[in-house]
């Protein structure tokens, strides 16, 4: 391999290698409870986006997901609304995470999609498992895909926005007070 | 053939005298087969909205009690309700959530369906069948009785069945202002789409929460409160203005043939126009503008109102613009669908506060709607074993402080057949909805026939 090649390959790899480290920075955070270091990750506009998702005929897979900003989505929010989230845990008396799930966040299949440097906005895809445990032995996995695009400000990656693809069509928890 | 529901007596589970209820009711599975053939077989339930299925060929695939059914229009514009079974060998005719279609074929061995359930195609029907299978006697099964109120579908499974309207009775009052437009003209709903979940709880607690609970608001609610939510800004799940509206008017709660409403308000005469989006102007105006037609609208009755309410025995309509069915999934499991809608002529702006406002209040994700699930969910679980079976629910709140008449009630010429409780001005829960609702259970439970209610003095 030519040496021009082979540095745009190198340098590939360690923007991949910090993706992958960012992302499993970031599951740190929420397994570890720690709402205000991971509320510090996401860009002040950031939008999240939780379609459902349908079944529908071969060929019509555009109607597939609800439509951000139109239907009713699991999650179509900006920070305001998943801060309220992170704090309503923290009042202590929000019942449905109170006591506190047992919540494991992993992170795989982690793919740069497209590099946007005048932007500074990369675009990912990867694939999560989410278990939660709580109470004594309720237990639920989310199982799905994940688009993020990632924004360098002032030199550290930040999630500016989140498409969590939920692969469940009746939801088979009884509810997603957790954040992927 | 229907299961032999036998003549057990269900007057055991509900205790009038004191006001209690038995946990059995809610967590044992022989009461809840009973249930299935007694309850959802004979009730009126809902299955979904006309915008849903506003062309010919539009389908939603809805529930009913535990049974998938096709909510459909056909060429003729008729809207129908049928089981989603093949009368063949019993396969689902339709596994998509919703679309347009002209025909439903089974894919197992493709028997196909019209859009008024005929059925049109039977493959090797002249080899097989020698043509003669009557084609007429195997359509798709359909409802007894289906009934359309203000933009909802209804059905019932059986013929039977009293007339929607003599069914809901004195709530059909309080439901009709709450389907009906914010301005008070007649309802026009755009269907925003809808959740579906599962949670383990018997289907009675989703029920009763919106029939009839006023008391768990505080306890349960209290972090959505601190947190805030509402659309107009500072703490709270409500906004200020709507909670001023409830606490200047007097409430009341209606129990009538099961179906309970949470909250029939009447508004004192001059409840001022209260403003509260002054960072929103399209929206502050929108609301001035629905509060000044809606008194053009109603005249005087622009100061009646809707809270929450149950439709006996699982259709919930709450909070706001929102209609739930709590589907039995099994006696410990329920399966929600909550749609959320909007007034179809509200400007954008409206919709698309009041939608983001829905998503993060109700629903599986709603800062709301979570605590209520988790409480059901370990409710229903504590109550399951040997020892919690023996003692009752206590269901005695306001238990003889029912009315039957009131000055306010009066004034708009509202009749009571069932009972009232005046929950407001103050603050005054009460389970007299809950009761209503289970001791209806408990006498339909027992009734062989809808004429067994009428002549034992069941059917006020």
């Amino acid at each position: 391999m030519v040496t021009k090649e082979r540095e745009a390959a190198l340098d590939r790899m360690l923007l991949e290698h910090e993706v992958e480290r960012f992302f499993t920075y970031e599951s740190s955070l929420l397994d570890e409870r720690l709402w205000d270091e991971w509320l510090e990750l996401l860009t002040e506009d950031i939008r999240y986006y939780m379609p459902i998702m349908r079944n529908v005929k071969y060929g019509e897979q555009e109607r597939e997901l609800t439509q951000e900003r139109g239907g009713i989505n699991y999650f179509d929010e900006g920070k305001d609304i998943l801060a309220k989230r992170l704090q309503q845990i923290q009042t202590g008396i929000h019942w449905a995470e109170e006591p506190l799930s047992r919540i494991v966040h992993m992170v795989t299949n982690v793919q740069i999609t497209d590099v946007r440097e005048d932007e500074g906005e990369i675009r990912t895809k990867c694939s999560f498992l989410t278990y939660r445990n709580r109470v004594e032995t309720e237990t639920d996995f989310f199982v799905g895909r994940r688009r993020d695009t990632l924004r360098r400000v002032d030199g550290e990656l930040k999630i500016c926005r989140r498409e969590v693809y939920l692969a469940q069509n009746v939801l088979l928890a009884k509810n997603i007070t957790l954040l992927f | 053939m229907a299961l032999d529901t036998g003549h057990v007596s269900m007057q055991q589970y509900v205790d009038r005298e004191r006001g209690l209820i038995s946990r059995q009711i809610f967590v044992n599975p022989d009461l809840y087969d009973i249930e299935l053939e007694r309850v959802f077989a004979r009730c009126w339930l809902f299955v979904g909205f006309v915008d849903q299925v506003r062309k010919p060929g539009d389908y939603f695939v809805s529930r009913m009690g535990e049974e998938s059914v096709i909510l459909t229009r056909d060429r003729q514009d008729q809207i129908h309700v049928f089981l989603n079974s093949c009368r063949h060998r019993g396969m689902k005719v339709c596994r998509y959530d919703e679309g347009n279609t002209p025909v439903f074929t089974c894919p197992y061995h493709g028997w196909s369906f019209g859009l008024g359930g005929d059925l049109v195609g039977v493959p090797h029907y002249k080899e097989a069948y020698y043509e003669e299978l009557d084609k007429s006697e195997w359509g798709l099964i359909e409802v007894a009785q289906l009934h359309i109120y203000k933009g909802t579908v209804w059905a019932t499974w059986d013929p039977d069945a009293p007339p929607f309207e003599e069914y809901v009775g004195d709530n059909l009052l309080g439901l009709g202002l709450f389907l009906d437009k914010e301005d008070g003209s007649e309802a026009d709903m755009e269907v925003l789409g809808l959740y579906k979940w599962v949670f383990p709880a018997n289907w009675k607690f989703g029920s009763e929460n919106f029939l009839g609970d006023g008391y768990h608001g505080t306890p349960t609610h209290r972090s959505v409160e601190l947190v805030g939510i509402n659309p107009a800004g500072g703490r709270s799940r409500m906004t200020a203005g709507s909670r001023k509206v409830m606490e200047a008017s007097v409430s009341f709660n209606i129990s009538h043939h099961g179906s309970g409403r949470l909250g029939l308000r009447v508004a004192p005469p001059d409840l001022p126009f209260i403003e509260e989006y002054q960072d929103n102007p399209v929206v502050q105006e929108y609301y001035r503008s629905v509060y000044e037609r809606r008194k053009r609208n109603m005249g005087e009755r622009w100061r009646l109102s809707s809270g929450n309410g149950n439709i006996f025995p699982n259709t919930t309509q709450g909070t706001r613009q929102s209609i739930c069915v709590w589907h039995p999934n099994g006696v410990d499991s329920t399966e929600c669908w909550r749609w959320y809608y909007v007034d179809r002529d509200a400007p954008d702006e409206v919709k698309d506060m009041l939608r983001h406002y829905y998503m993060r209040y109700g629903g599986p994700t709603g800062l709301t709607e979570e605590d209520d699930m988790e409480n059901w969910n370990y409710a229903h679980k504590a109550s399951k074993g040997t020892i919690a079976k023996r003692y009752p629910y206590h269901y005695a709140m306001g238990l003889g402080h029912e009315i039957q008449s009131h000055p306010a009630l009066d004034e708009f010429g509202i009749k009571v057949n069932g009972t009232a409780s005046l929950s407001r001005p103050g603050r005054k829960p009460t389970e007299q909805n809950q009761r209503g609702a289970y001791y209806f259970w408990a006498d339909l439970m027992e009734a062989d026939t809808w004429d067994d209610l009428r002549t034992q003095g069941r059917w006020p």
